[in-house]
This record gives structure tokens, C-alpha cells and sequence, in this order.
């Protein structure tokens, strides 16, 4: 699974990179839907003889109830513990001896099963993965025991890391109702309190192939994974699945604080802005915008953040911005940053705070337009070379609701940003009364062993 | 762009049917020397309008010093920030403006840069021109200097609070003692505190020299224009003595175990000992049973006896780090720290095992079938090649490198896995490291 920070550095990524396409440069994808409602999106990338093979159900962490946080996650690694015809582990060794790679990954909006093969084993991918979507077996034994493996998951990626404590505390903080605001991995004490039934519920609610996307990226005859995916996924039978309520946040009125005593050495800064993410491709234009203003912020290091607060002002060691265009859910668009040697975390905020109202109050200059949208372009080739992350892509705007090949629709609408629309949605949204600051207060280690030199690790 | 063959797919042909046949075609990969001396590997590919190029130095951690620990990564990082006319935010806006990227490359054994571009000429030309200035006319201006080394500074301070950092550093000093290797690239808080512009200037001025450069080329450019870039990329580059070799890694003499406490929730825990060499003549049968031991993701036996088996930790692993000189073999896990001894002896005694008995026969081979059938996931991005690339042109690995990778795989027998393990890891004397244990017990 994927933790918040993680998942933002994700999130930057994702937004620098798949919005913009050069006119005419990728072949788009095809589709199909089976009569069971299983999608199909398959993209041919015939550079090497690999294939991709991603099936995604649309069932996150958002999707979970209050006492069963982190059922989603729970689900995805007892995906890996056997069916009837393929006992606990087999998946996995008989990907690997047809010298493929597998895993899973959870997030808030969605939980997705990976294969990366060379082309002729894609079957074998196929036909592993519509067995599991039907055909999972429960045991108390194998739970109990991936239950250990998870708590211990949840103490390496946020217990014992203070940046994600405090950026699990400020999605809870941010979101009052939205189901947003628990933590993917989920809170300690409802995974020491998981049931078998709770996985097992959550499997018969969710997976089903009318709630599932299945992509496949590489040197593949779209036609040929069609045929194979109706041979394999086709006889599964569709489910009826649960409404899904909207958990609509109520606006915020009035800033938020939050502060974390930690094990660290230095402050942590993290703020969060309330901001709208891409609905309609066509229609909407302020995602577009807040995108572009993430780009003049922190898109490179010629950015503003990086050369105001680091290299110019010296007032932080770091800071940096992130923005999210996609979700199922609400978008955020985040600040952050760590002090510098005798700065604090106020004096942090302050220049972040500086450079919004510059923002608001001069607008952005052309040169820093030409060269955020130049950098997406770049940025679109660039992310052509990994098939890996093109079948990612194509599975996250899928997974949102957005058409999977509107990306050069995207990049159009991203292009025609001015410089007077960044103004403005900086002005309508980084306001006190949609902010929550975050501070990590460092409890410095009263004996931490500080070893002598030499003994050091390397990169 | 005109079509040409696929270069990626003839390649990867290559490497997953033919090794069983002669090879009939060669992998297009092109090698050669600058005016200068400096190696150069190049691949043309026009699947995308992009090239990757890295420019690597014998520069790494392994040539600092323990008085000047972190004069390496320090000099390496300096060298975008400023050069003689640009200034940092210069360099940044001008590979900006074209959507370039260029990032310091820098491990044990190696530094330099890397640069990705878009391939058309305005943008292509534009990004070598800043990356050439990079590498040969660089300033350290002193103000940045001190700005950078506090940065240094204040990141090593909330790093050496961090279990897994304390854990390393102990690692490699119960593995490496004196030697070079038992260095952290990034330095220590006193070493780096020492440290003056001077030393940088004097550490660039001996190491980044044309005759050691290696420079890796990949993507849509001919190699006519290839060997233009790799000509200005190094003709400006100082003529410096050859450096002196590293010296070689002593066996460990003794079991060894370090306990040190630590508040966190987990006690992280690494076993290991020197292993081997990049070019060393049992790489490829360690490399087959690390397979098994801890290198095959779900389906190792660490994996087994550790997580589905006891649930004692989400993820463990073992890996060979193959270096000029003898890298780490290492183990690690993390687990909650009341169960951290028992999940210890679990590691020990699978090692233990493992090393007296080597892998059945139907590891083995389902190792070999993962490892030959996977070659085609290393090299499927241009991205992936040119770290080849760099490791061939670095360690001077034979051009055959690639062609031969599945064959030699394949021709490693279970005897050979057993006797190379059985020769070189002992699980008598390894070095352990627990962080976290509330107490030596």
C-alpha cells in the first residue's frame, strides 16, 4: 500500500505527468466491456517484448466503515493466500517461474493486483487473476498470521515515522466526515480488532467484475487480450453493489492547528488547502490552474519555493508543494517544509504564507508560464518510457471516473492556463479559512546514540 | 523520426530465445574512446523523442577519506550550483525551460551526472550545453558552500535519530572497519563540519578527470551525434594522475553482534558479511541461490520462514551489493521488538541451513526459469539500459555483458550454487546488528 506521503509524492508525479501529451504522439488506447462489466483498457507499446498486466477494483480505503479502517489493505494481502485450484503462495511462485514480477498496492480511492511478464505468460496472468476475483479461500490461520505482518507494516511506514504520523494526523484534522480521513494502512486498534468476516464481507461487496477495470499494457494485440480476458473473466457473474454514499465534507470555516510531539531532530511544517480536482475534462478549468500553480511553486528547482525559501532567504532546509489533480474524493493542495538551523516552523509558515500573497497580489510572469507547460510536455515524453507507469495512468483516471484516453484533451486545456487564472485560484482558494497547519514538534532522543565518524551508511 | 528496428525488441529476442542457439546477432551496442580517453557506450534507439545520458566518475564514497567523510557527496553536489557563467538559478532555469532533468548520480564506487532530455535539436542542444558546464566549469561558489554544507549538516542530524541509520552505520563498520567502504556516502556531522572549499576544489581537480569519465548514451540520436556529445560532454575535462586502486576486504575474523537500544516500535535488525566483487568469478551461482535465500521477493525461503510462516516482519530480503572491492552480503528485517531475538534465530538458522544444505533442485530451477525469463523486465525501458550501460563501461564489464547475461545464468549448475556458498558465506562469523532491543540480552 501506498502511506500519505508516499502516496503524495505519488500524487505529484501522477499530476506533472499525465495531463499533458504532445498532439499525436501516443497511440490511444482500446476498449471493451464484457456482459459481466468488466472493463478492459488495452495499450500497445511494442518497444520490448513485455506486457503489463493491472486489474483494479474501484474499492479504497474511502470506501470503509467507521471500526473496520484498513479492511481494504487487509483484503489486498489476503488476496495473495489461495484459492481451491492455487494454494497459499503458489500465485506468486508461478508468476516468478514464468520470470514475472507480481504485487498489489492499496490507496484511498482503489486496490490494484499487478504482473509484469514477457508477453507470451500474459495468459497465465489472466488466468491467476480471474480466479482470485471468484475464488478466495478464508482461513483463520493464514489471517491471524498476515494480521501480525500488516500491524508490523503500519509500525514501519507511520508509527516509526514521524512525517507520516503527522500527515495521518492531518488528513484526520482536514476531514471531519469524509471517510479521507483514515489512514489507508488503518488505525492500530481497529487491525488489532479485525475479524476474518470483516475480509471476507469486503471481498463478496467489492470484488466483482463490474467493479473492476482490467488494464493491460505492452507488446500485445489488443484483440488477443479481449479473447483472453472473455475466456478467463467472462464466465464470472456480475454482483449487485452497494450504493455509494457521498460523505459530502462541509466547508471549512477557519484555520486549523495541529501539533505532534515526536523522536526527531528538526520541525516539520505540512499545510493543506481545501481545493477542487478534475471532474470534467472538457468543462472544468481550476484544477487545470492549481496544477500550473503547483508547477510555478515546486515543479523543478528553478521553482519559486525552492529558490525563495531554500537558496535565497535560507530560511528552510526544504520546502516544497503538491497537488493531486485526480481523486475520487476531495483534492488538497499541500505546502510543506523544514526549517533551517535556527528557524522555526512559525517562521516557515510565514514565507510559505509570503509567497502566496505574492502570488495572489503580482500573478506569476510569462517565463515562469512557458516554462511550467514545457516541462509537462517533456515530462509526457518522458513517462512513455516506463510501460509500467503508462498502464498505472491509464488505471488511476480510470479509477476516478475520468475517460482514460482524455489526455490529450487534458494537455490542451492545460496549455490554454493564463497567467490571470493561476492568479485566481490562488486568491479564491489558499485562504486561512480553508487551511490546517500541521507542526512536528522534534522530542530530541535523550541518549541517542551519536556514533563516531566512519561508521556511516552509504546512499 | 524514421522507423527503425526496434532496437529494444531485438535486443530482448535476443536475450530470451537465442541463448539456447549461437547468438546470431549482437547486441547494438556501441563502445569507443574520446580524444580525451574517456569510454564511451552508446545505444540508438528512436522508439521516443528523448535521450538519457550519465556521465560517471570513480568519485563515490569509497574515495573519501575517515578525516574528510563526505567530501565526495559534498563536492558531487556542488557542481550544478554554480560554473563560471551561471549561477545556480542560471543552470535551473535553463534546463527548465526545455524540460530537461539533470540529477547527481552518486554510490560506493561512483559519481557523476545524468541528464534526460527531449531529443529535438533546440532542447537536446541547449541541455548538453548546461551539462558540460557542470561538469567542467564548475565554481563552488563559498557562500553556497556554507549554505549547502548546513543543509548537509542539519539532514545527518534527523537522520542519525533514525533506527535504520543507526543500524547501517554500525553495519558497515562491524563489516568494513578501516576499509573505505565503511564510510556513509553523506558523511559525518563532525567530518562534514571540517570541511572547506578547498578540499572540493582539490577532490574535483583529482577525480573528475577525462581519462576516468565513462559517459552512457541511450535514445534517438545517431552516433554521429552521439560522439559529439560525448567529445563536448568530455574535451574540457582535467587531466589528473590515474587513481590508485581500492585496497581489498579482509574476511571477517569473528562472529559479532551489536545490540543498541532505541525508543522506536520496531527493532531493525541486518546480518551480513564482505561478499563479492562486480567482476568476480562466482557472481553468477551467488546470485542464483540469493534467489532462493531472500532475493526472490514472496517466493524466498526468508520470505517463508519470517512472514508466512510467523508473521514476524513485513518485509525481508538478502542481496549481494557487487562493488570494484568486496560489497556487502546482506540480511535484513524489522520486526516488534519483543520478538526481535527469536526472529534473529529464525534468520540464523535459515541461513544456516540454507549454506549447509544449498536449495533443492526445484528452487534451483525455478530460480533459473525467474531469473533468465525475467531478463526482459531489466532492459524494457531506455531508462534501464543505460544503468547497464554505466556498469558496463565503469566496472569494464565485457560489451558481451547483456548477450551473455541469460546463457551464464543458465549455465550455473546446483553443484556450483552449493559450493560457492558453501566457500564463501560463513554463517560462523557474521556481523549483526540489532537496533531497538530495549537491552543486550
Amino acid at each position: 500500500m501506498l502511506d500519505n506521503l508516499a502516496r503524495a509524492r505519488w500524487a505529484v508525479l501522477l499530476s506533472a505527468l499525465f495531463c499533458v501529451v504532445p498532439p499525436g504522439a501516443a497511440a490511444s488506447a482500446a476498449e471493451r466491456t464484457l456482459a459481466n462489466g468488466l472493463k478492459i483498457i488495452v495499450k500497445e507499446d511494442h518497444r520490448s517484448p513485455v506486457a503489463v498486466s493491472m486489474v483494479w477494483y474501484r474499492a479504497g480505503s474511502m470506501d470503509e466503515v467507521s471500526g473496520t479502517t484498513g479492511v481494504a489493505h487487509v483484503l489486498e494481502h489476503m488476496m495473495f493466500k489461495g484459492t481451491q485450484k492455487v494454494p497459499r503462495g503458489e500465485f506468486s511462485r508461478i508468476i516468478a517461474r514464468a520470470g514475472g514480477r507480481d504485487n498489489a498496492f492499496t490507496s484511498r480511492d482503489h486496490t490494484t493486483y499487478h504482473q509484469q511478464l514477457h508477453k507470451s505468460k500474459l495468459a497465465l496472468a489472466l488466468e491467476l487473476e480471474a480466479d482470485r476475483m471468484e475464488n478466495l479461500q478464508f482461513s483463520e490461520e493464514e489471517f491471524a498470521k498476515e494480521m501480525k505482518v500488516i500491524m508490523e507494516e503500519r509500525r514501519m511506514r507511520t508509527d516509526d515515522d514521524p512525517h507520516a504520523q503527522l500527515s495521518e494526523l492531518m488528513m484526520a484534522t482536514v476531514y471531519a466526515v469524509h471517510p479521507y480521513r483514515t489512514p489507508v494502512i488503518g488505525w492500530m486498534n481497529d487491525l488489532e480488532n479485525m475479524r476474518l468476516a470483516d475480509a471476507r464481507d469486503w471481498y463478496k461487496t467489492w470484488y466483482a467484475p463490474n467493479n473492476a477495470t482490467l488494464v493491460v499494457c505492452g507488446d500485445v494485440a489488443a484483440d488477443d487480450v479481449f479473447r483472453l480476458a472473455e475466456k478467463f473473466f467472462g464466465p464470472i457473474p456480475a454482483r449487485t453493489l452497494p450504493p455509494r454514499k457521498p460523505q459530502v465534507e462541509p466547508p471549512q470555516r477557519g484555520v486549523r492547528r495541529i501539533n505532534l510531539k515526536a523522536p526527531a531532530d528538526q520541525a516539520y511544517l505540512l499545510m493543506a488547502y481545501n481545493v477542487p480536482v478534475l471532474r470534467d475534462v472538457d468543462n472544468d478549468w481550476e484544477p487545470y490552474a492549481l496544477s500550473v500553480l503547483g508547477g510555478v511553486l515546486d515543479g523543478s528547482s528553478a521553482a519559486r519555493l525552492p529558490r525563495e525559501l531554500v537558496r535565497n532567504s535560507r530560511i528552510a532546509n526544504s520546502a516544497g508543494s503538491s497537488y493531486d489533480i485526480t481523486n475520487r474524493g476531495p483534492g488538497l493542495f499541500f505546502l510543506d517544509g523544514i526549517p533551517a538551523e535556527g528557524r522555526s516552523a512559525a517562521e516557515v509558515e510565514t514565507a510559505l504564507r509570503d509567497q502566496l500573497r505574492r502570488l495572489v497580489e503580482e500573478g506569476i510572469s510569462e517565463d515562469e508560464l512557458r516554462r511550467v507547460k514545457a516541462q509537462v510536455i517533456a515530462a509526457q515524453v518522458f513517462a512513455r518510457d516506463s510501460v509500467f507507469y503508462q498502464a498505472t495512468r491509464i488505471g488511476a483516471l480510470d479509477t476516478v471516473g475520468l475517460p482514460h484516453d482524455s489526455a490529450d484533451r487534458q494537455v490542451k486545456k492545460l496549455q490554454e492556463v493564463s497567467a490571470g487564472q493561476v492568479r485566481e485560484v490562488a486568491r479564491k482558494y489558499l485562504v486561512d479559512d480553508n487551511l490546517t497547519v500541521a507542526v512536528l514538534d522534534p522530542q530530541r532522543l535523550a541518549t541517542g546514540p551519536r556514533p563516531k565518524a566512519g561508521n556511516g551508511r552509504d546512499e | 523520426m524514421t522507423s527503425r528496428p526496434k532496437v529494444l525488441a531485438r535486443l530482448l529476442l535476443l536475450a530470451t530465445l537465442a541463448y539456447t542457439v549461437a547468438a546470431q546477432a549482437t547486441l547494438p551496442l556501441q563502445q569507443w574512446q574520446t580524444a580525451r580517453g574517456a569510454r564511451v557506450l552508446f545505444v540508438e534507439t528512436h522508439d521516443l523523442p528523448m535521450l538519457d545520458v550519465a556521465v560517471d566518475f570513480p568519485a563515490g564514497t569509497s574515495r573519501d577519506t575517515r578525516e574528510k567523510s563526505g567530501l565526495a557527496a559534498l563536492t558531487l553536489r556542488m557542481l550544478r550550483l554554480g560554473v563560471e557563467d551561471l549561477d545556480e538559478d542560471q543552470i535551473a532555469e535553463r534546463l527548465a525551460d526545455v524540460g530537461a532533468e539533470i540529477g547527481g548520480r552518486f554510490d560506493v564506487d561512483r559519481a557523476g551526472y545524468g541528464l534526460r532530455s527531449l531529443s529535438s535539436e533546440r532542447e537536446r542542444d541547449e541541455a548538453v550545453a548546461v551539462l558540460l558546464r557542470v561538469l567542467q566549469r564548475p565554481t563552488f561558489p563559498q557562500p553556497i558552500f556554507d549554505r549547502e554544507k548546513e543543509r548537509v549538516l542539519a539532514a545527518l542530524k534527523e537522520s542519525d535519530t533514525k533506527p535504520e541509520t543507526i543500524a547501517d552505520r554500525e553495519f558497515k563498520r562491524l563489516l568494513y572497519a578501516d576499509h573505505p567502504y565503511s564510510l556513509r556516502g553523506s558523511g559525518e556531522i563532525d567530518t562534514v563540519a571540517r570541511l572547506t572549499r578547498e578540499d572540493l576544489v582539490g577532490f574535483y581537480r583529482h577525480h573528475f578527470s577525462a581519462t576516468e569519465a565513462v559517459v552512457s548514451i541511450i535514445g534517438d540520436l545517431s552516433r554521429e551525434q552521439a560522439r559529439a556529445i560525448a567529445e563536448q560532454l568530455t574535451s574540457g575535462l582535467k587531466a589528473a594522475a590515474p587513481l590508485p586502486a581500492l585496497p581489498p576486504v579482509p574476511r571477517l575474523a569473528k562472529e559479532q553482534t551489536s545490540w543498541i537500544a532505541h525508543p522506536a516500535t520496531q527493532a531493525h535488525i541486518l546480518i551480513g558479511q564482505p561478499g563479492i566483487k562486480r567482476l568476480d568469478p562466482d557472481y553468477f551461482p551467488l546470485w542464483v541461490g540469493n534467489y532462493v535465500l531472500g532475493g526472490g521477493g514472496f517466493s524466498s525461503r526468508l520470505n517463508e520462514e519470517i512472514r508466512q510462516k510467523r508473521g514476524f516482519a513485513y518485509s525481508t530480503y538478502s542481496y549481494f551489493n557487487p562493488l570494484a572491492q568486496q560489497g556487502p552480503f546482506q540480511i535484513g528485517l524489522q520486526t516488534k521488538k519483543d520478538q526481535a531475538e527469536e526472529a534473529l534465530k529464525v534468520v540464523r538458522d535459515t541461513l544456516a541451513k540454507f549454506v549447509a544444505d544449498g536449495p533443492t533442485l526445484q528452487e534451483y530451477e525455478a530460480a533459473k526459469q525467474n531469473i533468465v525469463g525475467g531478463f526482459p523486465l531489466r532492459i524494457d525501458s531506455n531508462r534501464k539500459i543505460l544503468e547497464y550501460l554505466s556498469l558496463i563501461g565503469f566496472y569494464r564489464l565485457p560489451p558481451s555483458y547483456l548477450d551473455d547475461f541469460p546463457a551464464r545464468i543458465d549455465a550455473v549448475t546446483l553443484a556450483e550454487v552449493k559450493e560457492a556458498w558453501h566457500r564463501r558465506i560463513d554463517p560462523a562469523r557474521m556481523a549483526t546488528v540489532v537496533v531497538g532491543a530495549s537491552a543486550k540480552p
